[in-house]
């Protein structure tokens, strides 16, 4: 840590792990729902457990990118953030227009659209805060000494996420422009500008992980964030294969989504190519395994799991199955849950001042939540593809169907607790480094020279 | 070698090639497709009024319609087909949770116009060409 104001990244991350521990609440919650015990229906029926869950997936993950946006700007412009002061507001506004809107989730105020359910008056809210985050990062830069790729590339992710967000409010009567739109945000995110902000914060890990010349990571930063616009846009078409437009679809999204993982893969080659590269290693052991993880993780969920079921000649059997949720799940976590875990362990001891670096609950916490996370899929993958070949190719009627499977979610939840103690051993090592630190300016630098 | 600067041509131009073709084909299927294939002439106010209680409610939380939704509950794209008017009726009027197989849909309770106006909703979601979706399962003996 350079600049006193990094440290609010801090209280953005504790944020962010709160909320993903009440996310696997709901997560049990569906599993339990799927194997049979639905006794809290009344309670939390599966739609409010679901858009809870999700939401507050979405949510943690982008008050982690902000919090690691808050410590990347600093450090890469050479300036303080413009007002420390906004950005404590920013994140207590955002934190208390997503717990409002997940409270209203249990009492049947939303907005049913997945992923989207905040409910249109929040929408607005979300706007102003995100334009405030958005206002500290760019004047904060715009004042910067340097203005880096690595910077340049994570706001434009931002920047980008923040418009796209758009299209998800207007309302149509026609329920194919509903989704025709739904996906201008729900794909575009995932498979396009969050992208940019991933590729943002791993070439700045990689910098100073690996200490491999700026230039070179940043050359390759293009190439990903290049290969991801080229195959991603187009590539939304896979959602367009059957809602109600066109069979140029098939053609565009089944060619351009077959070349999204080329992205995913070109990112795990840079991580690991960089990592061998490099000769001076930091001594932040588990930031290395979680940024080398996420790398690879992503590849997995996201690119192998994803192209499994994206052209249109597969995608007409698993469509809206469980084989969805198994992607979904891989592919989020390696990508997005596991870039925002890797900035966290690695900035952690740099605001704290403390040097876990190498702890044996730091390692359990890895491979737990990733042992787990892979059962949990494998869990996801094989109850999908029993359900599409029991009710999409033999007709079997769908509730005889998911009773045939309830199996597999007993092995799910099992996993699930796996996943869970692992997240739970990491929020531990979180709170064993203690609060952020002045006296931690300066000492990462001092360090690496020693 | 590649250097940095082609690196960020080659960013920059496919983002913004590929950007305007998506456009262009988003327009395309504004203008030539949806109206036809979403049968657009009826989409009446019932069917209108039929789709906000679907959002109101968040029905896609269990189910999927088009395949977007939940995985909990079944497939509604053609239920119009498969159940029919009143057994749809049932479901959304009762009281008390419907649970064909024990697994509990929540017991809206709503009032006969109401559930007309999903009846509509449904029917012309029942309409829309998907094409192919959903697959026909192979009938096997
Ligand atoms: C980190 C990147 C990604 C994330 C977080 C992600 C996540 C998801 C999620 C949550 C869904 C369900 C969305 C919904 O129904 O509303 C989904 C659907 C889908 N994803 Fe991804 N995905 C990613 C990358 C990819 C890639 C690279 C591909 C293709 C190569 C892909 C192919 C698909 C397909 C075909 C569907 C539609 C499934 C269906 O028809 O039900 N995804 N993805
Ligand atoms: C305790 C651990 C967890 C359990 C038991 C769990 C369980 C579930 C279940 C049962 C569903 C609903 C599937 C349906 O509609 O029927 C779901 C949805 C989802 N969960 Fe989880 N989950 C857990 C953790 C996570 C984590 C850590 C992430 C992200 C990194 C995640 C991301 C998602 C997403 C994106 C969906 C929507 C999937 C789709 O629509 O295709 N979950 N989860
Ligand atoms: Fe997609």
């Amino acid at each position: 840590m350079k600049y006193k104001s990094q440290k609010v990244a801090y209280w953005f991350f504790a944020a962010a792990l709160l909320l993903l521990f009440i996310q696997l609440f709901y997560g049990f919650i569906m599993g339990f729902a799927h194997m049979g015990y639905d006794g809290w229906h009344n309670v939390f029926p599966f739609n409010t457990a679901r858009a809870v869950h999700t939401n507050l997936l979405v949510m943690w993950l982008l008050i982690g990118f902000m919090g690691a946006a808050y410590y990347i700007i600093p450090e890469e412009s050479q300036q303080e953030l413009v007002s420390v002061k906004l950005a404590y507001i920013q994140l207590i506004t955002f934190l208390a227009v997503g717990v409002a809107a997940v409270i209203g989730y249990h009492f049947n105020y939303w907005e049913g659209r997945k992923f989207l359910e905040i409910p249109r008056p929040l929408d607005w809210l979300v706007v102003v805060n995100v334009l405030t985050f958005l206002g500290i990062i760019l004047t904060t830069l715009y004042k910067g000494k340097k203005r880096t790729t690595t910077s340049l590339v994570l706001v434009m992710g931002l920047v980008f996420a923040a418009l796209l967000y758009l299209p998800g409010m207007i309302w149509f009567d026609n329920q194919t422009l509903d989704s025709f739109f739904r996906w201008w945000v729900v794909h575009l995110w995932v498979e396009g500008v969050w992208e940019l902000i991933m590729g943002g914060i791993l070439a700045f890990l990689l910098i100073k992980l690996t200490g491999v010349d700026r230039e070179v990571i940043e050359k390759w930063l293009y190439v990903i964030v290049g290969l991801t616009f080229l195959s991603g846009i187009l590539g939304t078409g896979h959602h367009y294969y059957y809602i109600g437009v066109g069979k140029i679809w098939h053609i565009v999204g089944g060619i351009f989504s077959m070349l999204e993982p080329l992205a995913f893969l070109a990112m795990a080659l840079f991580a690991v190519g960089m990592y061998r590269k490099g000769e001076k290693k930091h001594p932040n052991k588990m930031a290395l395994y979680w940024t080398l993880g996420t790398a690879i993780m992503s590849f997995i969920g996201a690119g192998l799991l994803g192209m499994a079921h994206t052209l249109p000649q597969t995608n007409l059997y698993t469509h809206g199955t469980l084989v969805t949720a198994m992607h979904g799940h891989l592919a989020f976590w390696g990508a997005y849950a596991m870039i925002v875990f890797s900035f966290i362990t690695f900035a952690l001891p740099n605001i704290t001042g403390r040097k876990l670096y190498d702890t044996v609950n730091g390692q359990l916490a890895f491979w737990l939540s990733n042992i787990g996370m892979v059962g949990m899929t494998m869990a996801f993958g094989v109850a999908g593809v029993a359900q599409v070949y029991l009710e999409r190719i033999l007709g079997l009627e769908f509730g005889a169907v998911q009773k045939e499977i309830e199996i597999h979610f007993f092995v799910l939840v099992l996993l699930a607790t796996m996943f869970s103690v692992g997240i739970i051993m990491f929020i531990i090592e979180f709170l064993k480094y203690g609060k952020p630190n002045d006296e931690a300016i300066g000492m990462e630098e001092i360090q690496l020279k020693a | 070698m590649l250097s940095k600067s082609q690196a960020r041509t080659f960013f920059l131009g496919g983002t913004f090639i590929t950007f305007a073709i998506f456009l262009g084909l988003t327009w395309n299927s504004l203008v030539n497709e949806v109206p036809e294939q979403t049968n657009v002439h009826n989409l009446t106010e019932a069917v209108v009024r039929g789709k906000t209680l679907w959002e109101e409610n968040n029905c896609m939380g269990c189910h999927t319609i088009f395949g977007e939704g939940a995985y909990y509950a079944p497939e509604l794209t053609k239920v119009y087909e498969r159940r029919g008017e009143a057994y749809i009726k049932a479901t959304l009027m009762t009281d008390i949770p419907w649970a064909p197989r024990g697994r509990k849909m929540v017991a809206y309770g709503f009032s006969e116009d109401k559930a007309n106006d999903l009846v509509e909703f449904f029917k012309w979601v029942n309409e829309v060409d998907l094409i192919g979706f959903p697959p026909k399962p192979k009938k096997v003996q």
